[in-house]
């Protein structure tokens, strides 16, 4: 391919969320890394510009230093705090407003976990939680699971953008149920970006062949062998499945259809 | 509650969960200078309310049984 032709190829629709265009549809988390250099050189090695982060106390006692942000640079990262951890609307929302006065942004990951052993969303607690950001000026991407309803009821209640899980927070157990995300990304006008589930670059291929804007992921870097070289995959994978959805996949079919001509064959 | 030896010169807020006596007459911005902590690279809640404007650190006097959370950004997804 000539350059141009590959420029062509490449076209897409900007990713917009809140009027603000990203430049990578891969974002990704900053926890369980073995160390700040070996996450800081997987996030450029991924080439995301939302980068989430989570909020939690000081510690006071100064033995290790915690703090994330001394190892991002504010003017390549875009920062998405999110709100794990909460349990109720009301922490999800405190949470929110502390790491707003932070003063970075007006945008929050939002959770509202229903249940320790799957961390799984409470739909009902997300919604409220949403509602009450939205009315006090945050731009909210809700972490909900693959229903449709919720996610319908989500944008009603003013989420930027609406974040179906493709598997439960940390499993890699890739896309279960890739007609539902389907379906969201077809019933929402606000951007749907998959987040927690992807283990590995088919599963972020495959999420993003259903037409979803993006991906969120965290563990599936920290936790792979090479975590450098597994966001360098996910970048790779999430362009990939982005362009063959672009590209629109040829039908499935029950029988072989021959790729060669059937007449001229020799007597 | 329990009983406890204050000293006369002394309060005891809670500080990130944990009671911390500081000089009667602290401040907020005192008690991050003594934890060595900058006020710039975290934020604080005081009493459930969130100051936003740092420069008021330094004026809020901190008194027994306050709740005090000081919490920055870290690793997550």
């Amino acid at each position: 391919m000539t350059e141009s032709t590959m420029l062509a190829a490449a076209t897409d629709t900007p990713f917009v969320i809140a009027g603000r265009t990203l430049r990578s549809r891969l974002m990704v988390g900053t926890g369980k890394y073995k160390s700040p250099n070996e996450m800081v050189r997987a996030i450029d090695a991924s080439g995301a510009e939302v980068v989430t982060v989570a909020v939690r106390r000081v510690n006071l006692n100064r033995d290790t230093d915690d703090g994330v942000l001394p190892h991002l640079d504010p003017s390549r990262y875009f920062l998405l705090s999110n709100t794990a951890g909460c349990y109720n609307a009301a922490d999800a929302v405190r949470y929110a407003r502390l790491a707003r006065a932070a003063g970075f942004n007006e945008w929050v990951k939002l959770e509202v976990i229903g249940d320790q052993d799957t961390l799984l969303p409470d739909t009902a607690a997300l919604l409220e939680a949403t509602r009450t950001l939205v009315a006090d000026g945050f731009v909210v991407l809700a972490y909900t699971n693959d229903d449709l309803i919720t996610a319908l009821r989500l944008e009603d209640a003013g989420a930027a953008a609406v974040m179906p899980l493709a598997s439960p927070i940390g499993s890699g157990l890739g896309v279960l149920n890739p007609y539902s995300i389907r379906t969201i990304k077809h019933r929402l006008s606000v951007p749907v970006i998959v987040d927690a589930g992807v283990g590995t670059a088919s599963d972020a291929c495959i999420t993003m062949e259903q037409g979803v804007d993006g991906i969120l992921m965290n563990t599936a870097l920290a936790a792979a062998g090479d975590p450098v070289r597994m966001a360098h995959a996910m970048r790779l994978a999430v362009d990939a499945g982005r362009q063959a959805h672009l590209a629109g996949r040829m039908p499935r079919r029950e029988v072989a259809v021959p790729s060669s001509p059937s007449v001229g064959m020799l007597e | 509650m329990m009983e406890r030896a204050v000293s006369p010169d002394g309060v005891i807020p809670v500080v990130n969960g944990e009671e911390r006596t500081v000089a009667a007459g602290s401040t907020i911005g005192d008690l991050l200078r003594e934890l060595s902590v900058s006020a710039d690279a975290v934020v604080v809640e005081h009493n459930r309310e969130i100051v936003r404007d740092r420069t008021r650190l330094d004026s809020m006097v901190l008194a027994t049984g306050d709740s005090v959370e000081i919490v920055h950004f870290v690793g997550g997804g």
